[in-house]
């Protein structure tokens, strides 16, 4: 193992990490700590997408403004992932459907997948983490 | 990987039967990452009344027993209170409840322990 | 191999099983874990989305967390596999990758 943990062994296969994300922002932290995990997970040259699923959608919604709450905003952060390592952002479709949204709605380019599409991608994982 | 606070939700005992049941069976477990409210699993401070499993302390003596590698995310720690002494000095805090057997890590310590182990397991709430 | 879903919060409170079972594919595990087990059982409105599940999915709840709440294998849907903790264990062993829904 690298005596430095932030560096990827180059000759290990990189392996697939999905970020499983169900909850909406700012009722609690979890959509800020999920995201936290991401950013972290983006620089270990691993092969990393996020899914947003069920509420998980709302996370993504642009023009968010909490300035009259505690919370802290961090869907601009989304638009960075990029830079983080991380380009493969999944909107489960049936999701954002049942919550009358569309790709319009959202802050950052985000694949809309089906469910069925969506689960045979979660099958291909080799690691899942959910928040 | 556990997410849930030992005390209110289910999930730090079902974490701590399954990694037990693994170690029985002569598995090794890579890690044990806290993350969330999982975090307060690393608590020394903790009271439980005496007809009450003390889940923290259970955690303590499995990772005695088998050398486990019990992580508390650092950040995720902060936010709730979770501190070790050297934090506490660092951050002007009177006081740190970090049980031994548990240590401060970064995120990194999260992805590195899926990279390296075979399966990862989440037990959220 | 196949994926192992894990639930663990009541189907009648969440949509962590709707949401599972809606995203589970053909061959994959489920076990019920927690608050998850009352999907187990045989006499609720949910039961028959367990077992039509059942034909393209194995079904698994955790023993100790059924009696917990009261409940026990002739209580159970048939079809569905009671386990212990060892259980668990071999059932992560026996699956690419596991998938907590809560």
């Amino acid at each position: 193992m690298s005596a430095n943990p932030d560096i990827a062994l180059p000759n290990k296969r990189a392996k697939k990490f999905m970020l499983v994300n169900r909850r909406p922002p700012h009722g609690s932290i979890y959509a800020q700590e999920a995201l936290e995990v991401a950013l972290i997970a983006g620089a270990f040259d691993q092969d990393v997408s996020l899914a947003f699923i069920d509420d998980g959608v709302y996370q993504l919604v642009v023009g968010q403004d909490t300035q009259g709450t505690d919370s802290k905003n961090f869907s601009r952060t989304f638009r960075a992932l990029e830079d983080f390592g991380i380009s493969k952002l999944y909107v489960e479709r049936e999701s954002l459907q049942a919550r009358g949204l569309d790709a319009a709605d959202l802050v950052v380019a985000a694949q809309a997948v089906s469910a069925q599409a969506l689960g045979e991608l979660m099958a291909r994982q080799d690691v899942l983490l959910s928040f | 990987m556990v997410n849930g606070d030992p005390f209110t939700h289910q999930a730090a005992s079902t974490a701590y039967h399954f990694t037990r049941a693994a170690l029985q069976k002569g598995h090794e477990i890579l890690r044990v990452f806290f993350y969330h409210d999982g975090v307060h699993t690393g608590t020394r401070l903790n009271v439980a009344p005496q007809d009450e499993r003390d889940l923290p302390r259970l955690w303590r003596e499995l990772g005695v027993q088998y050398g486990l590698d019990l992580a508390v995310c650092v950040s995720a720690a902060q936010r709730r209170g979770v501190l070790d002494a050297s934090e506490a000095q660092r951050h002007g805090k009177d006081g740190d409840n970090l049980a031994p057997g548990f240590r401060i890590a970064g995120l990194g310590q999260l992805i590195d322990a899926g990279i390296d182990a075979e399966r990862l397991v989440v037990f959220g709430e | 191999m196949n994926m192992l879903h894990t639930v663990s919060k009541s189907p009648f409170g969440h949509t962590a099983l709707e949401t599972c079972l809606r995203l589970a594919r053909k061959g994959a595990s489920i076990l019920l874990i927690e608050d998850a087990v009352y999907a187990a059982l045989r006499q609720t409105t949910i039961a028959d989305k367990i077992t039509t599940a059942m034909k393209e999915l194995s079904v698994y709840a955790l023993e100790p967390d059924l009696r917990a709440r009261g409940f026990g294998q002739g209580q159970v849907i048939d079809g569905v596999k009671l386990i212990d903790y060892d259980g668990f264990v071999d059932l992560v062993v026996e699956h690419q990758s596991v998938q907590a829904w809560f």
